[in-house]
Parts: structure tokens; C-alpha cells; sequence
């Protein structure tokens, strides 16, 4: 008999392969292997509408029990994986359980970074990246309660907009000089650091945290010397990818398990998808971890293709979203080496506008703040790689369809 | 409840019950309808849920609002007929809308 294919992590990346695999005809076993108590299930709306309670934990899953049953996958939840075999092409569970593998994906995604700060192990202190996160967090979020974010980046500033409409008195905590520094330029920080102030919310940047205090559970946050009361923080400053399975199999591993651009390890039998992973990207010539959904569920295609032996599936711009009030950011492509930047629409007053980042006059990337249009239309013009007239995309009169050099 | 009947882009016909409150797009993935995508899950961002409705059907749905005609309006193969299907709601007034999945949503 022939070894199943094994992905060890149960997120969404897992959840794309094992749903790519049945797509393509796939017709050898598989088994997922998550450390949490759940199958596959999406983590965007954590803290979005699942935090706000808008959808219910079912409607959360990628895919009901039985499409598992019936695909013939089998899912060992609640389950962590010790090491992994490659001499041997079997992983070992925790408990010491063997499970050989035709083909291993790794799809182990990431964890938040830990606060090694003074009173971090506080009762009070959470992070948020499982349903079990948001259920602790959720409890929380009555009128009145002090909720301080550590973090003004996707996660902390979601958070702080559903909080805020719930009541919850918000402040936000910033090292970096503005918010979202990682994912936008700085005019689109600027817009945010305002749509937070107007909905209530406090936002501090260039503000470090030093600890924590309280006895027993968290009562105060110090920062900059000052003591701010708190019923709860929330730590959202990044994620570190879960790369030590790989690292002490021998693989490389340099800000993710390094793969190619079909998300191929140095070991043939190991691919590895989703946040975990850094890929040698089609697009840009460079390796590159994107902390993105869209980003794992190609992988996970990719990978679900190779091992049925089909063409790759033609890589997409990268593209990633955020909610946050009534304002939808949608961004595409990736701004790293912009020499240009144009504006469409005004970022000091109302909340739609867009910013596009040119690299000798190409438009490479866009950050779009409830401007679908403009967010479609360059998500097409970045992967045609298509030269743009920017007075044309500054000015309002003109149809994104025209924008064209 | 709501029976929803899809094309699949090989022609294949797939019915689907789908319960009241969740949109056609959840009913259409947890059935593993063939060619619903749907990447963004459901946030009105990617426009990887289309759908053809059929003629008998356009004008028994709820308007398109103004983000979803946005997204529309820049997709590649968009035809006068196409939703997303992450923004129709189900409930029984649905019951037997027919709707043809494009060959790809890219």
C-alpha cells in the first residue's frame, strides 16, 4: 500500500490542499495532523466578523466534518507532531505515534510573537490567533471595559474597531512612528491613525510598553513611564513562523522554511504552504513569507497539482484585505521597491481614497480604501506589469479602465 | 431552505440545499461545488465567487449594492447576468434559482 500524503497543520492552507487534492482526482489517503481541537477552519473573520459575533463558530469552517469522511482524509486533531523521519518518511506525534508519508506538507502557519516584557504572563494579557483566543477575548468586550492593544497592525486595529463598537474604551499602543508600518505606505497609516481617533479610540504611536503590572491579574500598563489602567491588553506585533519541525529535520530555514516557487524543499518527499513558508516567489525574483490568505490558498493549490502530477496553477498578484468599520482596504501586488507614489481621491477627509505605487512608471502595487474599482483594475494592470500615466490615475475624471500609458 | 441549482463550468448539474442565512456562496463551498473559489470567504474582496443567474431569476434577487457592482464591474468574464454569490443570502424564496459557474474566476 502507499503511504498517505501527511500535512501537518490544520489550517486553512491544509484545508485548500485537502480540498485541491479531491478537485484534481487525488486517489491516495491523507492525513492532517493539527495541533488544535478543530478541522480546518478560516482565520480572517477572528477578528472580524467572528470577534463581532456576526457569523457563528460553525460558519467558520472550511469545510464540514463529512467532506473529510467522504474524501477519505483522515484528521488527527488536537495532536502535536514531535519530529519528522525524512530517512525514514514518517513524522512521529507527541505521544509517539508513527505515520509514514508518500509526500509531507508542511502547513504548520505561525504564532504570534510573544511580549518578553515584565508581567507578559499576566492573566489579563492575550494574543489572538485561534477561535479559542477570540472566545477568551470576546467575553471581554462589554461597554465600559478598558481594552489596551499592544500592536497598531492588522490584528490590534480590527480588534480595536469592533471593540470600539461595542463600547469598549480603546488605546492603542504603537512603537513603530505610525501604524500598519509593515502593510501600507505612510499616507494610508495617516488615513487609519484618523478613522480610529473619529470612531473613539485612542492611538499612541511611537509608544513602547515596558510591562505589565497587577497582582496576580493585569490591572496596569506601563509605557513611556506613564501607568494606564487596563481591564485587558491584546498582543498583536507579528508572527513568527512555526519552522522548528523543519529546521531539526535538516531543512532550510532563513524567516520560514525556504521552498522554491512550487513550494518545494531541498527534500523531494517535503513541500511546505502558508505562513510557515518562504517561497522563492514567482513574480519577484526573491524569496518572500507572506503572512497572507490568498497567498496560502495558491500554495496550497500549487502543491495539490504537483503531487497529482497537473500544471501549476498560473500565479495571481498577491493580494490581501482588511476590515475595519465601514472601511474595506484592499491592497494587490507589493510596493518593497516603489520610486513613485500617486494619489487618487482625498486621504485628510472621508473614507475613499487610493494610493498606487509605481517602480519606473509600472504600477507595482495599490492600497485601495473603499475603492473596489480601483483595487480590481490594478490588480489586473500589476500582472499584465503595465506602464500607467499617473496623471491619468491622480485624476478623478478619468476611468480606471484608461489608465494606461 | 433553499434547493439551488448549479452548472458546473463541465456542465454538470449540482443541487445543493442550502439553509436559510447563509449565503450561496457557504452552501455552494461546503458542497464543494466546482469552481466557486471564494478566497476572501465571503468579505466582498476577491470576486472569485461569480455566478451567471438565470434569466428567469435576475430580477427575483436583491439588488447588487455598491461594492459588489464595483467588484463586478472589473471582473474578467462579467456578463449583465453575473453575482457574487458570497452576497445573496438564502432564505426559501430562492428555492430553485439556477445558477451557471463560470469556466475559471481569474
Amino acid at each position: 500500500m502507499i503511504d498517505p500524503v501527511v500535512i501537518v497543520g490544520a489550517g486553512q492552507a491544509a484545508g485548500q490542499l485537502v480540498t485541491s487534492l479531491v478537485q484534481d482526482g487525488f486517489a491516495g489517503g491523507v492525513t492532517v495532523v493539527g495541533d488544535e481541537p478543530h478541522p480546518p477552519y478560516q482565520r480572517p473573520p477572528l477578528s472580524k466578523k467572528f470577534l463581532a459575533g456576526e457569523i457563528e463558530f460553525d460558519r467558520l469552517f472550511v469545510k464540514p466534518a463529512a467532506f473529510y469522511d467522504k474524501a477519505g482524509t483522515t484528521l488527527m486533531l488536537s495532536t502535536r507532531v514531535a519530529g519528522i523521519d525524512r530517512q525514514a518518511r514518517a513524522i512521529k506525534t507527541e505521544v509517539g505515534a508513527a505515520l509514514r508519508y508518500s509526500t509531507l506538507v508542511i502547513a504548520t502557519g505561525s504564532r504570534p510573537r510573544p511580549l518578553a516584557l515584565p508581567g507578559a504572563d499576566l492573566e489579563g494579557v492575550m494574543y489572538l490567533r485561534t477561535i479559542a483566543d477570540v472566545q477568551a477575548i470576546r467575553r471581554y468586550l462589554a461597554p465600559g471595559r478598558r481594552l489596551v492593544i499592544v500592536g497598531g497592525g492588522y490584528i490590534g486595529l480590527e480588534l480595536a474597531a469592533v471593540a470600539a463598537k461595542r463600547g469598549v474604551e480603546v488605546t492603542v499602543l504603537e512603537q513603530a512612528p505610525r501604524v500598519m508600518a509593515r502593510g501600507v505606505g505612510p499616507i494610508v497609516s495617516a488615513f487609519y491613525e484618523r478613522l480610529h481617533r473619529e470612531e473613539g479610540v485612542t492611538i499612541a504611536t511611537g509608544t513602547a510598553v515596558t510591562g505589565f503590572e497587577g497582582n496576580g491579574r493585569l490591572e496596569q500598563v506601563i509605557c513611556d513611564g506613564l501607568r494606564l489602567a487596563a481591564d485587558l491588553v491584546v498582543v498583536g506585533v507579528g508572527a513568527i513562523p512555526n519552522s522548528e519541525l523543519a529546521r531539526e529535520a535538516g531543512l532550510a530555514v532563513d524567516n520560514g522554511i525556504v521552498v522554491d516557487a512550487q513550494c518545494r524543499t531541498q527534500d523531494p518527499a517535503i513541500h511546505a504552504i502558508g505562513d510557515c513558508a518562504s517561497q522563492s516567489h514567482p513574480l519577484l525574483d526573491q524569496h518572500l513569507r507572506l503572512e497572507s490568505v490568498h497567498s496560502a490558498l495558491e500554495q496550497a493549490r500549487t502543491v495539490a497539482a504537483a503531487i497529482c502530477g497537473r500544471p501549476a496553477p498560473t500565479v495571481q498578484t498577491p493580494w490581501f484585505w482588511s476590515d475595519q468599520y465601514d472601511v474595506k482596504l484592499q491592497m494587490a501586488g507589493l510596493s518593497a521597491r516603489h520610486d513613485a507614489v500617486v494619489v487618487r481621491g482625498d486621504p485628510d477627509r472621508g473614507r475613499s481614497f487610493a494610493v498606487f505605487y509605481l517602480r519606473q512608471g509600472e504600477l507595482v502595487a495599490v492600497d485601495a480604501v473603499n475603492r473596489a474599482p480601483e483595487f480590481m483594475m490594478s490588480k489586473q494592470l500589476i500582472a499584465e506589469r503595465s506602464q500607467v500615466d499617473p496623471a491619468k490615475l491622480s485624476d478623478e475624471r478619468v476611468a480606471m479602465k484608461d489608465v494606461r500609458l | 431552505m433553499a434547493k439551488i441549482i448549479f452548472e458546473e463550468p463541465d456542465g454538470n448539474e449540482h443541487a445543493v440545499d442550502i439553509a436559510d442565512g447563509l449565503s450561496i456562496m457557504e452552501g455552494a463551498v461546503k458542497d464543494s461545488v466546482a469552481g466557486i473559489d471564494a478566497d476572501c470567504g465571503g468579505a466582498c474582496s476577491c470576486a472569485t465567487c461569480m455566478v451567471y443567474v438565470a434569466p428567469e431569476w435576475r430580477d427575483r434577487l436583491p439588488a447588487r449594492d455598491s461594492t459588489e457592482q464595483a467588484m463586478l464591474e472589473f471582473c474578467p468574464q462579467v456578463e449583465e447576468s453575473s453575482r457574487l454569490s458570497c452576497q445573496i443570502k438564502v432564505s426559501a424564496a430562492l428555492d430553485g434559482l439556477r445558477l451557471k459557474v463560470p469556466q475559471t474566476q481569474h
